[in-house]
């Protein structure tokens, strides 16, 4: 399923020869084989590891090879005697019909569930494809709410969706600027142009003037975009109280150094599912940069010994523990957890067990899992803001490691 | 509505973008519209002169516009032995195979950026990264006025280079009439592989002065190169000075094209420009023989 194996040519007589060799393998059988299949347990992980978003992409696939691990060296499913996990890589390259191309081949192939895809618009579309198969699909990441509204009895998302992280933003940044005395009375939304970035400031359009603040100016960009000083131009033009943007990493970045450089002056940035606000390899580039920005955002529980363990792993490997990693491994984890309690690969026994799933072990903000139309009600993101260098979580109270320093003083 | 105090920062703007845009095109217009090689591993050979700039300051703490010193001489010498080895011998002077070959080693080149490096993002952190030089109003930041100033030169070395020396004799000679060249005595393969060293140091001028204001990840090339081929069909091919000035126009519209329509649609415009120059003036604005 990786795209090497798409690259290889096959001639006529090597094609005939393929051909003839399966057909002659489906008649006669090869029991033998069939038995090895059934020994593990393939988990499908398709994720963007080439395209405009690979960066994202890659962290998710690792983070889902971890907890494959992970589960391995704890014996693998025990209700199935002890069935190894195993992983089919797939590369969605950033678009939706590859990432489709890829679960309809990993469904002919067998697979046994599905994490993907990242993007919103890459797990819409992997997702209904999975559904034709009725193989349990996890999104990992992608956050637009139509991806659990459409229906489907195989389509799960452990963590939040924007509807949820709109509403939770704008509710702590009315908390926050009230806290203050109100000083943010106006926005500006700078956001990438795909689903995630679009839908999510449609939302806070909508709901921003409802807290009293007035959304001067929404400006989207495409993916990706070299240069960012005409935006920051306007956003110097209209002097908004807050900046907030919803975009992926490498925009995020040159968006913070723009404005850094340009000396631009607002209250706040308070990013809203921010790429690079709460990662710590941004924090570490450019601390200068970084300094102050708050975000709305999926993030693990720092008070979890859970979180912190697999936190630590991650660093070990070189990795840096992004939202991609520890919401990748807790997808994955939470499909096993399903699989274990189905003692079964039955996709709709499992997907009956994801329904009715109350796993704990993911060390998220969530409490125990509790679906409903596929949707993890729990799921939860929480405030971060960078100071002095560290990323803390300042919302909600009972997870905060400090306290929300706005209007910014930098 | 947009305020019309940001139209000149934007202008200004526009043309330090399009100084970035005009050298990676400057090598470009030598390997393609020179030589007529559709060079497809342009983006990643990029790509590789960034990594090669981030690698000297992550490792050996050299600035990036020290790097200059290293890093296009080293570029040159991959072109050179690229072209030599690999692309040369590959094409058997086929122009359809260079394009699969440089399409494949565009290919090649990026996975095992992938392998080594991952898809991480990585940044080089400067003293000046943050400074900005004031210029009629507008804060430039000062990376994009230095790569400005370094896209004029690049371009005049380019100039004298191809004018005032028996290599760019050989070069354009070769450009014209390639039996005739090896007819009175040119080393062909040599002058092919000089002149794609050539268009490769170029790229590896680029980095040195694109890196301090950007980033480097294994795919950062597929963003330049469609621009870089507007420019050089924009510019002419094979002019330099039309790759400057192709340069230079399509970073002002793009600015100006985000003003107005929103960043989104800002890149209508080059592609629009694009099409006309290619309808009303084929041979682009300084198009002529070499």
């Amino acid at each position: 399923m990786t795209r090497q194996a798409n690259k290889g040519g096959l001639d006529r007589r090597a094609f005939l020869a393929a051909g003839g060799a399966a057909l002659g393998a489906g008649i006669t059988g090869f029991p033998a084989v069939l038995r090895a299949q059934t020994e593990s347990v393939k988990i499908g992980l398709i994720h963007p590891v080439s395209g405009f978003i690979a960066f994202s992409g890659n962290q998710c696939r690792e983070g889902a090879l971890m907890a494959i691990a992970d589960i391995n060296a704890r014996g693998g499913i025990q209700s199935l005697g002890g069935a190894q996990l195993e992983a089919v890589l797939g590369d969605s390259q950033g678009k939706p019909e590859v990432g489709a191309a890829e679960v309809a081949k990993m469904a002919e192939a067998g697979i046994h569930g599905i994490v993907a895809g990242y993007a919103s618009s890459i797990s819409l579309a992997t997702s209904q494809e999975a559904a034709k198969t009725n193989t349990p699909h996890v999104v990992d990441v992608g956050v637009s709410d139509e991806i659990t509204k459409r229906g489907l009895e195989n389509t799960f998302r452990f963590s939040p969706g924007y509807g949820k992280i709109a509403e939770f933003a704008v509710a702590n940044l009315d908390t926050i600027n009230k806290n203050a005395g109100s000083p943010a009375k106006t926005a500006m939304i700078i956001h990438e142009e795909s689903l995630f970035g679009t839908g999510t400031a449609n939302l806070l359009n909508a709901q921003l003037p409802q807290i009293g603040i007035e959304v001067v100016d929404t400006i989207k960009h495409a993916n990706p975009t070299r240069d960012f000083t005409n935006i920051v131009l306007q956003i110097k033009s209209n002097a908004p109280d807050l900046i907030i943007p919803a975009n992926y990493y490498n925009e995020y970045v040159l968006l913070a150094r723009t404005m850094r450089q340009q000396q631009v002056s607002a209250k706040g940035i308070y990013s809203v599912l921010g790429g690079a606000a709460s990662n710590y390899q941004f924090v570490a580039e450019f601390p200068e940069a970084a300094d102050m920005i708050m975000d709305c955002n999926h993030w693990f529980d720092p008070n979890s010994e859970v979180a912190l363990q697999r936190k630590k792993a991650a660093e070990d490997k070189g990795l840096y523990y992004t939202y991609e990693v520890f919401l990748a491994y807790n997808a994955v984890a939470f499909l096993a957890d399903a699989i274990e309690r189905a003692g079964s690969l039955d996709k709709a026994a499992v997907n009956a067990a994801l329904a009715e799933s109350t796993w704990d072990d993911h060390g998220m903000p969530y409490g125990p899992t509790k679906i409903e139309n596929g949707q993890n009600q729990g799921a939860q993101p929480v405030n971060t803001q960078v100071l002095d260098g560290v990323i803390e979580v300042i919302y909600p109270d009972q997870f905060a490691s400090a306290e929300a320093v706005f209007p910014m003083t930098r | 509505m947009v305020n019309l105090d940001i139209v000149l920062p934007s202008v200004l703007n526009g043309l330090t973008t399009g100084a970035l845009y005009a050298l990676v095109a400057l090598g470009l217009t030598l390997i393609y519209g020179v030589l007529h090689i559709i060079n497809f591993a342009h983006g990643a050979l990029l790509m590789v002169g960034l990594y090669g700039v981030y690698g000297l300051n992550a490792f050996a703490g050299v600035d990036p516009y020290v790097a200059l010193l290293i890093v296009p001489p080293a570029m040159f010498a991959i072109g050179y032995a690229l072209q030599r080895g690999i692309i040369g011998k590959a094409s058997h002077g086929r122009d359809e195979n260079i394009l699969l070959v440089t399409l494949g080693l565009s290919i090649v080149i990026e996975n095992l950026a992938l392998y080594f490096f991952r898809s991480d993002t990585r940044i080089v952190d400067t003293p000046y990264s943050f400074s900005t030089v004031e210029v009629l109003g507008a804060f430039l930041p000062l990376t994009k006025v230095i790569a400005f100033a370094g896209a004029l030169l690049t371009a005049a070395l380019m100039w004298l280079i191809m004018t005032r020396t028996d290599l760019g004799r050989a070069i354009r000679a070769l450009a014209k009439e390639r039996k005739g060249a090896a007819l009175v005595g040119i080393d062909t393969d040599h002058i092919f592989a000089m002149s794609f060293g050539l268009g490769i140091a170029c790229l590896g001028i680029a980095a040195c002065l694109l890196m301090p204001s950007y980033y480097v990840s294994p795919q950062v090339g597929h963003g330049f190169v469609l621009i870089a081929f507007t420019i050089v069909v924009l510019g002419g091919m094979g002019s330099f000075t039309g790759a400057l000035i192709g340069g230079l126009i399509i970073g002002v519209v793009e600015a100006l094209g985000g003003l107005f329509l929103g960043e989104s649609l800002g890149q209508i415009g080059i592609f629009l420009i694009f099409i006309l120059v290619l309808i009303f003036r084929p041979t682009g604005l300084l198009g002529h023989r070499v």
